[in-house]
């Protein structure tokens, strides 16, 4: 439930940002250069000046919506690949399964950063890259749903009464699985909260002067010694999204798997 | 066991294909012309001609992924166009640093993770169980990046104990290459550790309640011998398998920590790489580091052979 609620703020924050963002995130102010927290700028400001508070309220746009649209991007390629892997069998199944192993045998971020590497760094090409290389953990996951349920009798039923296979697997194998790719999707949004940061941070992902939490971080980095409050806020802010994520992917977990 | 080795072997031979087919398909992705792009700003026709002839630019895309998987396995992993040495070398030079931030992370990560979830299980339930939890959340949610950001925050500029960045290599000075790596080892092992004590848990939580714990505490056996020698042994082949799992976060974790830290490994090898756009280098690193991560995976299998005595016959 907390999970539930923190998110649906960082959800209203990304939305009503114009609104409730007390300054403009990209204004610079040459009078307000690393100024500490204080009334006027309640989280500081940056090496130039600018709102650390509003800042990291627009940050939530980038960050939330890369991890919603990475996921939706895993679950859009991985979903039907790993229905049509474990729904037909034989050589369809060992084909995927062979490329999925391939991908899952690069580990994640590495994968992410080559692949934004080569398409070149903006936050469309970072929200591709984490979609792609998280889809294979879909095709993985659906693939294995799937074998337990189309053995089930009333897909049986559904086959025997003369159903078309496609008509089979949209409704009566599809709405069966949802429920564990629910819960991972829960999870690997806050894993793609965490791998937009990772390659904001690192230069990949979101590009300056639009806010975003990583890239906030990498530039903190280097004023550590004299403006730590830079490096605090974005990354509490990070924190707490993804921890919400994780709460809220536990919970549902639980709800949707009494055996669990 | 050899058998089940050769198996594993066979099985790896055509998923290391795939991989090498993915990485060289990377090389697609780029916008253009790739001899163009790898010739630099300055786009000398000269090197783009002789990139063109080197990289086989004007052969059909299987004749060209042909070419580079020769390459790759006489060991020619290309060359850098920065540096223009040969990747393989640049790779063998950042490989040894690498590898001691990864083992001295898992040491920790163990170090934590195991007791954690061991408390935690055996005192379900109670605050130990709780503050587990808590520090397991802790550590799958936090970046560790930002966490790399706080401890040189709190160990390096307010208490001074030990070096914000930098490296020192164990042959020249083995304290302060030790100084240098405890915090990046920590950051990395964190986020590990989070995830064997929730593996621990669950495992020992399933175990504890067998009938074999039942009967060795109905011998009259001590708790202690019990939870360590009866329970924990049979917990951890399956912490073992899901623990190898975590070699991905950690290869992957390293490309930030040494990022944090500027400690000149692997992961600092890639990133710069990608910002000097010497597609070459990303491509060695990313092909080197897969294998690296499905070879260590097949080190815990055989680790879950050894320790599991009902799978050798």
């Amino acid at each position: 439930m907390l999970g539930l609620v923190v998110v649906l703020a960082f959800i209203a924050l990304a939305v009503f940002a114009p609104w409730v963002s007390p300054m403009d995130p990209v204004a610079t102010s040459w009078s307000a250069i690393r100024k500490a927290p204080s009334a006027q700028h309640w989280f500081g400001t940056d090496e130039i000046g600018r709102d650390v508070l509003s800042r990291v309220i627009w940050g939530t746009r980038a960050s939330l919506l890369a991890g919603v649209v990475s996921v939706s991007i895993s679950l859009l390629i991985g979903v039907p690949i790993g229905m049509a892997a474990g729904f037909r069998g034989g050589w369809v199944d060992a084909v995927i399964s062979r490329i999925t192993d391939a991908f899952l045998a690069c580990p994640f971020l590495i994968l992410a950063i080559a692949l934004a590497a080569f398409l070149g760094p903006s936050l469309t090409n970072a929200m591709v890259a984490i979609g792609v290389s998280a889809a294979p953990i879909f095709v993985r996951l659906t693939r294995g749903q799937v074998l337990g349920v189309k053995v089930e009798d009333y897909v049986e039923a559904a086959r025997a009464v003369g159903n078309p296979p496609l008509r089979i697997a949209l409704r009566h194998i599809l709405p069966n699985v949802t429920a564990p790719l629910m819960v991972q999707s829960t999870l690997a949004i806050a894993a793609a909260v965490i791998a937009e940061a990772s390659l904001s941070f690192l230069g990949l992902g979101q590009q300056p002067p639009a806010p975003s939490w990583g890239s906030m971080l990498n530039t903190a980095k280097n004023f550590i010694d004299n403006a730590p409050w830079m490096a605090i806020w974005p990354g509490i802010a990070i924190f707490l999204l993804v921890l919400s994520f994780n709460l809220l992917g536990d919970g549902l977990r639980d709800a949707l798997d009494p055996r669990g | 066991m050899f058998d089940f080795l050769l198996r594993r072997l066979a099985q790896l031979i055509p998923t290391l294909v795939l991989v090498s087919m993915l990485i060289f398909g990377l090389q697609q992705l780029l916008p253009g012309d790739p001899a163009k792009i790898l010739a630099g700003e300055e786009q000398d026709p000269a090197v783009v001609e002789y990139l063109h002839k080197k990289l086989h630019l004007d052969e059909p895309l299987p004749v060209r992924y042909a070419y580079w998987v020769g390459g790759v396995l006489r060991g020619d992993l290309g060359e850098s166009v920065r540096n223009q040495q040969p990747v393989l070398t640049l790779v063998a030079q950042k490989l040894p640093v690498t590898l001691q931030l990864a083992v001295m992370a898992m040491a920790i990560a163990l170090a934590i993770g195991i007791p954690a979830g061991i408390v935690s299980a055996v005192g379900r339930g109670t605050a130990w169980d709780w503050g587990a939890n808590v520090f397991a959340l802790w550590g799958i949610s936090t970046p560790n990046f930002w966490l790399g950001i706080l401890l040189i925050l709190l160990f390096a500029v307010n208490l001074g104990w030990l070096p914000a960045s930098g490296y020192v290599s164990p042959f020249e000075d083995l304290g302060a290459n030790l100084k240098a790596m405890i915090m990046p080892a920590f950051v990395l092992g964190n986020a590990i550790a989070a995830v064997l004590m929730r593996h621990t848990r669950s495992a020992m939580l399933q175990v504890l309640s067998a009938d074999y714990v039942r009967t060795a505490r109905a011998k009259g056996l001590s708790e202690r011998t019990v939870v360590l020698k009866h329970a924990l042994r049979n917990a951890l082949t399956p912490v073992i398998t899901l623990g190898a799992l975590e070699l991905g976060t950690l290869l992957s974790g390293a490309v930030l920590t040494e990022q944090v830290f500027t400690i000149p490994g692997f992961g600092k090898l890639i990133v710069d790489a990608v910002f000097n756009r010497d597609y070459a280098v990303v491509q060695g690193v990313v092909l080197v580091t897969a294998t690296a991560y499905m070879l260590l995976n097949l080190l815990a299998d055989l680790a879950y052979f050894a320790v599991n005595p009902r799978l050798r016959h």
